[in-house]
């Protein structure tokens, strides 16, 4: 049924016709939306039978999620930012074991400095952990990746995470086409777990492992990231067959042919970006869009059939490996290894600060002109960075930076509306 | 899409500000189902802050015949719709309106009272208003909760949703008797509006004294 909802609320629907016997979530925003939403759906019994466990942390979130599913129940969390970080021990614990749970991450950026703002810093420290991470480009795809990412777990007995960026999706009431139970009842089969624990037939789960296997459980966790890339091109087209609309998948084009330039981004940017190519296809401008929707695993082989013929090929990312510089950027290269391509790397949209349409289109278009610097931060107030640089330099002790800087910039704002005003 | 409704900008971009509690973000969302009943396409979302009870809030809300695809904040808004007016002289509430767009304030006072007397004047004179939401929401909600009563006003104003449709997305988010009374209270606006609007269609002088003529009466 198409209707104007808030993001999160049409994720907790989508959660719940996805019959989860086990929520456990700690709240922490962007996230909280959703996990409220389905502890009223489990409160008003339209969620059962489904037991909704109020935890002390997202460390027991995590750990109360894996013995639901190491019991054979059907595990759903959701989490953000530093509630992430906090369960990083069993994250990589849930991939390791094999657990199909499914965890929504309501992308935010991390600290210090503290910031409840959207970025992609919190998928990317969990990238190499094991998990399936989906990322959303809008509410639908949320709803839709999370019943998919159910299917997909379940099939191949790996954990799921939908990545959806907190706050400009989250938060953002549009319209999205919930289905029927009938639908996902369709598409979802019952869950068969792979493993059980089961005091009628008693086996352990996580037994310690010496150097003689240990590379080969390891590898076998790879081998299953693999499997998942070949079952999600099936998963996606039987979806659209039931739900009669196309989503997800492992990447989406858009306006891809005879593009010289490429863009390469994943998450609620892509809208933002598309519109931005549009108005430079008006222009004349073969500009096209690559929007990742499966990044772990990632799809190095599609990304190449796509990009192979471009002459340029832009990655645009909302987070960045520090001293190094883009992490999609990376992998998008190590897609193109066999083909020389100019490849810039742009780093936006950090804690939050908005990716604007004008942004976009004045990046790319230096990109086209061949001015682009390899690795870009867009729009980075470089006035700011410039004064604590020269501040650290004066002075041996020049004080905390983030401090430092939120004053600068607040001063920088005074001046200009005395000036303006 | 009704038939009286129309957008003068296609997408149409709405910015509302106010201050934490006062359902400002509630008023964007019950917009965007106001168009999505429609047929329109519409977005709402929050200026994502630490929200705290009194802090200045601003919410978006964008309204389209298109799918819309973007994602950034509104900085060139087609309409302002200020539910606080103590924040005009505290914040840009005005930064990047569309001179051609709509600017609908809360209050009882005029322009000239408020000192914007000269920066109307750069719009058209139907694009303006001052109205009493508090009041018309205290007189019918017996709360000066006057979100859905501006966006009433709104509608009588821009045409972009019908009255009907922002009553049934009122009726939609809010349940018994505070959904009739909200309705009641919008209806008034909507009726105070379209009464604003034919006596400034019918003056020939400046705007902001057939505001000031009109909210007297």
């Amino acid at each position: 049924m198409l209707e104007q909802i808030e993001g999160s609320r049409a994720v907790a629907k989508a959660v719940a016709l996805c019959r989860p016997e086990v929520v456990c979530a700690y709240p922490i925003s962007p996230q909280t939306h959703i996990v409220e939403a389905l502890g009223v759906l489990v409160k008003t019994g339209e969620l059962s039978p489904c037991e909704f466990i109020n935890v002390e942390s997202e460390f027991a979130a995590m750990s109360v999620a894996i013995g639901a599913s190491a019991t054979g129940g059907r595990a759903y969390t959701a989490t953000a930012s530093q509630g992430l970080l906090f369960m990083i021990e069993a994250i990589y614990n849930a991939a390791g074991l094999g657990l199909p749970i499914v965890m929504t991450l309501a992308n935010r950026a991390i600290g210090a400095p503290i910031n409840i703002w959207n970025d992609h810093s919190d998928a990317m420290a969990v990238r190499d952990s094991g998990w399936i991470q989906l990322f959303a480009e809008t509410n639908q795809d949320a709803v839709d990746l999370h019943i998919q990412a159910f299917r997909l777990a379940e099939e191949i007995s790996m954990p799921v995470m939908v990545c959806m960026d907190g706050f400009i999706l989250t938060h953002a009431v549009e319209e999205v086409d919930t289905p029927s139970q009938g639908q996902v009842d369709a598409f979802l089969p019952k869950f068969v777990p792979r493993q059980v624990l089961d005091v009628d037939d008693p086996v352990s789960i996580g037994a310690m492992v010496g150097p003689e296997a240990f590379s080969e459980v390891r590898y076998l966790a790879h081998a299953k990231q693999l499997q998942a890339k070949e079952k999600i091109p099936g998963i996606s087209r039987e979806f659209e067959l039931i739900f009669g609309h196309p989503a997800g998948g492992l990447v989406n084009g858009y306006r891809l042919e005879n593009a010289d330039t490429v863009v390469v981004a994943m998450g609620s940017l892509l809208g933002t970006i598309k519109d931005a190519v549009d108005d430079l296809a008006e222009e004349g401008k073969k500009v096209g869009v690559l929007g990742i929707t499966t990044f772990r695993p990632f799809p190095l082989e599609e990304v190449y059939a796509y990009l192979s013929e471009a002459r340029r090929v832009v990655t645009i990312e909302k987070a960045f490996a520090v001293g190094m510089g883009g992490i999609l950027a990376t992998d998008v290269a190590t897609s193109l290894n066999r083909v020389r391509i100019d490849q810039y790397s742009v780093i936006a949209g950090l804690g939050g600060r908005a990716i604007t349409k004008a942004s976009v289109r004045s990046l790319l278009e230096d990109a086209i002109d061949d001015r682009l610097e390899p690795l870009t931060f867009l729009d980075l107030d470089h006035e700011l960075v410039e004064r604590e640089i020269t501040r650290m330099r004066e002075s041996k002790r020049s004080g905390p930076t983030a401090e430092n800087l939120i004053r600068d910039a607040q001063l920088k704002k005074f001046s200009r509306t005395q000036r303006d005003g | 899409m009704g038939k009286d409704v129309r957008l003068l900008f296609d997408p149409f971009g709405i910015r509302i500000h106010g201050r934490g509690g006062q359902g400002v973000v509630t008023a964007a969302e019950l917009l965007s189902v106001a168009a999505f009943l429609e047929g329109l396409h519409a977005q709402a979302f929050p200026s994502f802050g630490s929200e705290r009870m009194g802090a200045p809030v601003v919410a978006f809300c964008r309204i389209s015949t298109r799918t819309i695809r973007t994602r950034e904040p509104i900085s060139a808004p087609d309409a302002l719709i200020i539910q606080d007016v103590t924040l005009i002289h505290q914040l840009d509430v005005f930064s990047g309106v569309n001179p051609f767009g709509y600017v609908l304030i809360n209050t009882s006072r005029t322009f000239d009272e408020l000192g914007l007397g000269e920066f109307i004047e750069r719009f058209d004179r139907t694009h303006v208003l001052t109205v009493p939401a508090t009041e018309i929401a205290l007189e019918h909600l017996g709360r000066p909760v006057a979100n859905a009563v501006l966006l009433a006003g709104f509608a009588a104003m821009s045409n972009a949703v019908s009255l009907g449709s922002v009553s049934e997305a009122i009726k939609r988010r809010f349940s018994g008797i505070t959904a009739d009374k909200n309705v009641a209270a919008a209806e008034s606006a909507f009726n105070f509006v379209m009464k604003e609007l034919e006596g400034s269609r019918s003056l020939s002088g400046v705007y902001h004294e057939g505001a000031k003529d009109s909210s007297d009466a």
